[in-house]
């Protein structure tokens, strides 16, 4: 059914039609609309759920943790700060292999405190085990929960899902949404039956000490199974497409990539500014495009080599640091053409967006102008260079804004 | 030994969730296990959160009057780091009982001080020396912390009353909502004793009034009466205490504590009836 909704009641909306037995979370902005909804939907009776009021992030994480390895389905959500607090558990949810399943909305990490969008908290945990999706659009996000209940509680892969959507941006906007019926999500997504669980019957010990002789092999299959989650995502989005009549690959998305000259890779919202921006050049016989990267854990490689290694020029956004070395995204876009024949004869970086510091079309046209034979390696957008002068004695020579700002428009 | 005692009492229809600390890491090396119920370790301070979801989902399974559910932990995964999450756990109402083995330090990284480790105690984190006495301040009251949410069940137990014990886990499994039982276990490594003192140890503790038995129902105090002994004598068999001995002005402060102990839980057997 069509609704006009906001992200966090069309997000909430999805997972109880999800139905899970147990929801836990400790509310964050701009997380909070989210389970602020879910919390009314059980009180109304509209959704039989345990709903756990828990003291912090830990405690919310950790009791999802126990309800799955209990043998029921669980949801969390959290942002930022609350994704950090849970982090220790985060990790261990994955090693424990149980298919929880959280909404990240994402947002900045203090200090300074700042509640609105990048992309910080969820890519710091990359390397947790979690698979990461991001969501483009409010639609996106509701299709990517289910999707990843689905994906999480297959038999072959067992991890838990983080379904990242961009704070504010998606958790507060508002779209028109196509929201399943309650019979085709209950006929794509059957009941969660545990491979293994805390069950008196039938007693199990889960989490024992692992030695040096065992623990090896217990990160190696989960490596495997994240490999095996890459070649699984495209087959449950086509299943999802036929019942829900929708259009995705799952692991990324070319928008007029094809005879690109130059494409941006990017993930989340941003590439709903990117393809308006890469409709208006094309528009005027510029060949540029959109490589999106919806699936970040499991990082899709041979899918993004496939579409980048004829484009000339690639610019790389992103919305999260590592500070003292290169970006994330850029690193890992670069890691995939080492020691391979066809490749972009550039690759550069940029960060932007970084604290909800608004993205706009002009942004985004900044950046394919930016993107010349000239390898760019982090490179701000839109960084206010009175500011770094005024408070911290950093000037061009950091970064070469003003160089930049000398350069002709090649637009 | 007290966590066999515990399992036994609560029966195979139970689930654990234990914290990290010695008592996992010896009984549940890969690929074995001591456990014969089902069994799951996640972190250090957790396991009261984790059995609030486990407890969570059979209720909504409706298997939750079928099933115990036990949360355990040492005295630092109980009283330090993981008192957040057990108060959430108490303050929440879940039906689980919640089992602090104390043995009164870090043990599982080498006898650091934790929050319920003794006045004056000997650490390697509280170490005796010419400008300390070792640790600063007295345990902190766990069982008084886990009253005041008003839950419906707070005991201590020492390993030396096995029976004490498993009657006090059947007595919890009897009420519903929040329960807490605190276990006094010597560890002969850290409390540097002969283990073949442990019984005579633990028993004493009990005796000076320095670790009072008690069982709260509802509110209600019960308690085991004692003829209290002097301090000293407890002191005296453990390395933990080597540094106070010749000092009688320390060993008055300690009997202080037992004192007032035995004044608070009104104890001592003298003058009064016992329950
Ligand atoms: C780890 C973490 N989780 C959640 C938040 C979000 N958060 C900020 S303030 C707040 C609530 C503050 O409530 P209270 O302490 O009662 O102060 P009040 O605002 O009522 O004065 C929360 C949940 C956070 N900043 N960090």
């Amino acid at each position: 059914m069509k609704e006009f909704v906001e992200g966090s009641h069309a997000v909430a909306e999805i997972v109880k039609l999800c139905k899970p037995a147990v929801i836990s979370a400790y509310p964050i902005t701009p997380q909070t609309h989210i389970v602020e909804d879910l919390a009314q939907m059980v009180a109304d009776g509209e959704l039989n759920s345990q709903f756990v009021n828990v003291e912090s992030e830990h405690s919310a994480a950790s009791v999802v943790l126990g309800a799955v390895a209990t043998g029921v389905r669980a949801y969390t959500a959290t942002s930022s700060q609350g994704l950090f607090y849970m982090a220790e558990v985060v990790f261990n949810i994955a090693g424990l292999r149980l298919p929880v399943i959280m909404t990240c909305a994402n947002r900045a990490i203090s200090a300074p405190i700042n509640i609105w969008n990048d992309q910080q908290d969820s890519v710091s945990l990359r390397d947790s085990g979690w698979i990461q999706v991001y969501a483009e659009n409010i639609q996106e996000a509701v299709d990517l929960h289910l999707i990843a209940y689905k994906l999480a509680e297959d038999k072959s892969i067992m991890l838990p899902v983080m379904v990242c959507m961009d704070g504010f941006i998606l958790t507060h906007g508002i779209e028109t949404v196509d929201i399943p019926g309650q019979k085709e999500v209950d006929a794509f997504l059957p009941p969660y039956k545990a491979l293994y669980k805390l069950d008196p019957e039938k007693p199990i010990t889960l989490g024992p000490l692992v030695d040096p002789d065992s623990y090896m092999e217990t990160r190696y299959a989960v490596e495997q199974t994240q490999k095996k989650a890459l070649s699984m995502i495209p087959g449950i989005a086509a299943d999802f497409n036929k019942t829900f009549g929708r259009n995705y690959n799952g692991l990324i998305e070319e928008y007029h990539t094809k005879d690109a000259e130059r494409v941006i890779v990017a993930m989340g919202s941003v590439c709903g500014t990117v393809k308006d921006v890469v409709d208006e050049l094309r528009s005027k016989g510029k060949k540029v495009g959109l490589l999106k990267i919806t699936t970040y854990r499991p990082f899709p490689c041979d899918a993004i080599y496939a579409a980048l290694k004829n484009i000339p020029k690639v610019a790389v956004l992103d919305r999260a640091l590592s500070l003292g070395s290169f970006s994330p995204l850029l690193t890992e876009i670069r890691a995939i053409f080492t020691s391979k024949k066809k490749k972009p004869q550039v690759i550069s970086g940029f960060n932007i967006g970084l604290g909800g510091r608004d993205i706009t079309t002009h942004s985004i046209k900044e950046v394919f102008r930016l993107l010349t034979n000239k390898e760019l390696t982090s490179e701000y957008i839109d960084l206010k260079p009175e500011l770094l002068k005024e408070n911290y004695d950093i000037s061009d020579s950091a970064g070469g804004l003003s160089e930049r700002r000398k350069e002709p428009s090649c637009e | 030994m007290a966590a066999r005692l515990v399992i036994d009492a609560a029966g195979p229809n139970t689930i654990i969730s234990n914290n990290t600390g010695c008592l996992e890491v010896f009984s549940t090396k890969y690929p074995e296990s001591a456990w014969e119920v089902p069994w799951i370790h996640s972190l250090f301070e957790n396991s009261s959160a984790v059995a609030s979801g486990i407890e969570a989902a059979l209720k909504y399974l409706g298997t939750k009057d079928k099933i115990n559910v036990i949360a355990q932990g040492g005295d630092g995964g109980t009283a330090d780091i993981g008192l957040q999450a057990l108060s959430g756990m108490f303050e929440r109402g879940h039906d689980i009982l919640y089992v602090c083995y104390d043995n009164e330090a870090y043990m599982n990284t080498g006898v650091q001080r934790s929050g319920l480790t003794p006045f004056e105690t000997n650490t390697t984190t509280s170490p005796a020396g010419s400008q300390s006495f070792g640790n600063i301040r007295p345990k902190k009251p766990m069982p008084e912390i886990a009253l005041a949410h008003g839950i419906p069940y707070v005991a201590t137990s020492s390993v030396v009353f096995p029976q004490d014990i498993q009657r006090k886990v059947k007595k919890a499994f009897s009420i519903k909502g929040p329960k807490y039982i605190q276990i006094h276990v010597p560890c002969p490594l850290g409390w540097r004793h002969d283990s073949s003192l442990t019984y005579e140890i633990a028993k004493l503790a009990v005796e000076t009034g320095l670790y009072p038995i008690i069982e709260y129902e509802n509110g209600v105090l019960a308690q085991r009466k004692i003829k209290p002994k002097p301090v000293e004598e407890y002191l005296k068999k453990q390395g933990r205490f080597k540094h106070l001995l010749n000092n009688p002005e320390l060993i008055k402060k300690i009997q202080d504590i037992a004192d007032n102990n035995i004044l608070k839980y009104k104890l001592s057997l003298e003058n009064q009836s016992s329950v």
